[in-house]
């Protein structure tokens, strides 16, 4: 799915996503899985998840030097490896190697923008149907953080006495429908309970929002999350104490969240 | 170098306008007149969160007294706002204009010879034009910083400025339909206004028949340009380039897409003739593949050279004069003729509605700083006396000649049995007409 996105985009849309900085990207995010996994976490060595962070990094980092697409990648799966608390990472991969980016040089940028409203609509379906084909587990964070972000949106443009439009277009983002359905539903970052997760995308959503249209500066939704992340082992600390107490306390209190 | 730059290439913009309602905010009129400009053009220069705005407009109007009202991500006092001139301006649009080169073809007999002559052809004409754009630039007399021209600058305060509407109506101003709206939506977004009145006795004592653009410098970590006043009560859709200055590198649009334009495409030499109409009927073709929702990039070049040069890069007191507050003016005397470091320049072009562009441009700085410009070449074939067997020579300038045709073709949506008309073919003859299926046409 991710493959057909990143095809399309470099083919049909040309926005600029260098074949380079994808092969790059794709290499560096194996080997740094394979050495983690050998010679950290001493776990097999399973190349799925660094493909998914490889992907959304392809599609949302931009930057003219390779190397910095490689620095990308081993930030990204290093942190999984390094990072952790309670068994789970705490940041998402391609989150974190985002900002990290960002805030390390003036060469690495997002262009939030360069999604085309003629393939908006497509991309959205392509989105939903993931949606479905994953049979929705742990989408909550997904529909918590769209449905808040739009309200909010919607609100603004109320309160301002915009026209629909507006907020209508701010939804129709390339990058934030990326950004809610390929990262920050990753289940290894995202809070354990159902609830928790709800939570967590409500507060990703606020956060981004406030960064946007409070501070006007852009990257919002990326930025939020990055922030947010240190609050999920407290909301599964909270809930799970929750669960202690109504479920079954023994599974609970033994459950590890093993895997990276 | 054997290239040469059309003059065609800078008047571009000037052709390409099309008669709309247009600015950063809107005019307001006192007799019952319909105020018009052409396209606008916007200097955004932007460091952190400093920013200055310089607003150009081919505005013509009638009217006795009118006044433009200008929206400001800020509040702004009164030394914040400055007339400059717009020789600059023009200066930066014949620099990033989009350019035609053209090459001539070397007699396919004697190639050796002949390229030495072609240096010394080629290089001829390029002084003329660049002595041309100097000489705008140069015939212009420096304000002082504070003098604001024929311009009575109003700067309401916060209090005031949410009773700007009121205030427009009490002073008689005819207030846009739907700018009510608009304005109370900018004043919640803590953004700030100030009225321009247009002096015309002031004017005509100064000596300008035309309006001299704006300034406003202010310090706001919104990097954005306020179009959507502009779009109240507009004839169509509106014209506007956005030249950005920046240090790091190329300027992109955050809310919506910023394409390049196609480039670097080899064009039959009639086009040297008709390049506005060409270059408009292309942009025009870019916009509707993108929906109408496209901002295209027309150059991004770092400012210290540019080849092929449309117009000389632009001076460090050029540069200073659109608000490049980290150049140095004293950087000319050394550094000689040669353009001003850390300068990057985006040139965007934006065609717009209110359907089609809802909300306000945000902008971004990114890191990209490679080099782009729109490029069309022309290549003339070698048309004189051959002493040699050419035939291979003319078979290969037949075959390059149909490429062209189809290449304008692709680029304009223009028939192309017109183009291949218009084409003044190596061996004289038309392509026969193939009898194409019908069909082939229909979605063309």
């Amino acid at each position: 799915m991710l493959s057909l996105l990143l095809g399309f985009g470099v083919f049909v849309l040309d926005f600029g996503i260098r074949w380079q900085n994808a092969v790059a990207i794709f290499a560096a995010a194996q080997f740094a899985q394979y050495a983690g996994a050998r010679f950290v976490a001493r776990i097999p060595y399973d190349p799925l998840s660094a493909l998914i962070t490889s992907f959304s990094l392809t599609l949302l980092l931009r930057t003219e030097l390779v190397s910095l697409a490689v620095l990308a990648a081993f930030v990204a799966i290093g942190s999984k490896f390094l990072v952790r608390v309670r068994g789970k990472h705490i940041f998402n991969p391609a989150n974190v190697a985002l900002v990290s980016l960002m805030l390390l040089s003036d060469s690495a940028w997002v262009s939030s923008g360069q999604w085309g409203s003629a393939t908006i609509g497509a991309l959205a379906l392509a989105c939903l149907g993931m949606l479905v084909l994953t049979k929705a587990r742990r989408a909550e964070t997904t529909i918590a953080f769209l449905s808040a972000y739009g309200l909010l949106l919607l609100g603004r443009a109320v309160w301002l006495g915009d026209p629909l439009s507006i907020p209508l277009h701010q939804l129709q983002n390339g990058a934030l429908l990326i950004f809610a359905f390929f990262m920050i539903s990753d289940p290894k970052t995202t809070p354990d309970s159902a609830l928790g997760r709800v939570l967590f995308g409500t507060l990703v959503a606020s956060v981004a929002y406030t960064i946007q249209f409070v501070a006007y500066e852009p990257n919002g939704p990326i930025l939020a999350l990055i922030m947010m992340a240190p609050f999920v082992p407290l909301i599964d600390a909270v809930s799970r104490g929750h669960a202690y107490r109504w479920d079954q306390p023994a599974a609970n209190a033994t459950r590890q969240v093993k895997g990276v | 170098m054997k290239f040469l730059i059309t003059a065609t290439a800078a008047m571009v913009t000037i052709a390409l306008s099309t008669t709309a309602q247009a600015f950063c905010g809107f005019y307001v009129a006192r007799a019952d007149t319909s105020l018009f400009n052409q396209a606008s053009q916007v200097v955004l220069v932007r460091d952190d969160d400093r920013t200055v705005i310089t607003m150009a407009n081919d505005f013509q109007g009638d009217v006795d007294d009118f006044a433009v009202v200008i929206p400001v991500p800020t509040f702004i006092e009164r030394e914040q706002i400055n007339v400059s001139d717009r020789a600059v301006i023009e200066h930066l649009d014949a620099y990033t204009a989009p350019r035609l080169v053209e090459y001539h073809d070397p007699d396919p007999c004697i190639r050796y010879e002949l390229k030495s002559r072609m240096v010394q052809d080629a290089a001829s004409p390029m002084p003329e034009m660049s002595k041309q754009d100097r000489d705008v630039s140069l015939g212009v007399t420096i304000e002082a910083s504070y003098t604001v021209g024929e311009y009575d600058i109003l700067i309401l305060s916060a209090e005031e400025s949410s009773g700007l509407i009121k205030w427009l109506d009490e002073n008689e101003y005819r207030i846009p339909k739907g700018a009510e709206a608009v304005v109370d939506s900018y004043l919640k977004q803590d953004m700030r206004f100030f009225v321009a009145k247009v002096n015309l006795k002031e004017q005509a004592k100064l000596g300008y028949s035309y309006l001299r653009p704006l300034q406003v410098a202010f310090e706001s970590n919104k990097f954005m340009l306020p179009i959507r006043l502009g779009t109240l009560n507009a004839q169509g859709k509106q014209e506007l380039y956005v030249y950005a200055l920046t240090r790091t590198g190329r300027v992109e649009t955050t809310n919506y897409r910023t394409l390049k334009l196609p480039s670097n495409t080899d064009v039959p030499e009639f086009v040297q003739a008709e390049f506005s109409d060409f270059y408009r009927a292309m942009f025009e073709k870019q916009t509707h593949k993108e929906n109408e929702r496209g901002v295209f990039l027309e150059y991004a070049w770092d400012m210290a050279w540019c080849d092929p040069c449309a117009a000389d890069p632009l001076s460090s007191e050029e540069l200073r004069k659109l608000g490049v507050f980290w150049v140095d003016s004293s950087q000319n005397t050394t550094r000689g003729k040669s353009g001003a470091q850390n300068v990057f320049v985006t040139r965007l072009h934006v065609r717009y509605d209110k359907h089609h562009f809802p909300e306000d441009l945000m902008f971004q700085e990114t890191g990209d700083r490679q080099n782009y410009q729109g490029r069309y070449v022309i290549r003339h074939p070698f048309r004189g006396q051959t002493s040699c067997d050419a035939t291979s020579y003319y078979t290969e300038v037949r075959k390059r000649q149909d490429r062209e045709a189809q290449a304008l073709a692709d680029l304009t949506g223009w028939d192309i049995d017109y183009i291949r008309s218009k084409i003044d073919y190596i061996d004289g003859a038309m392509p026969e007409a193939v009898d194409e299926p019908w069909w082939k046409r229909i979605w063309k």
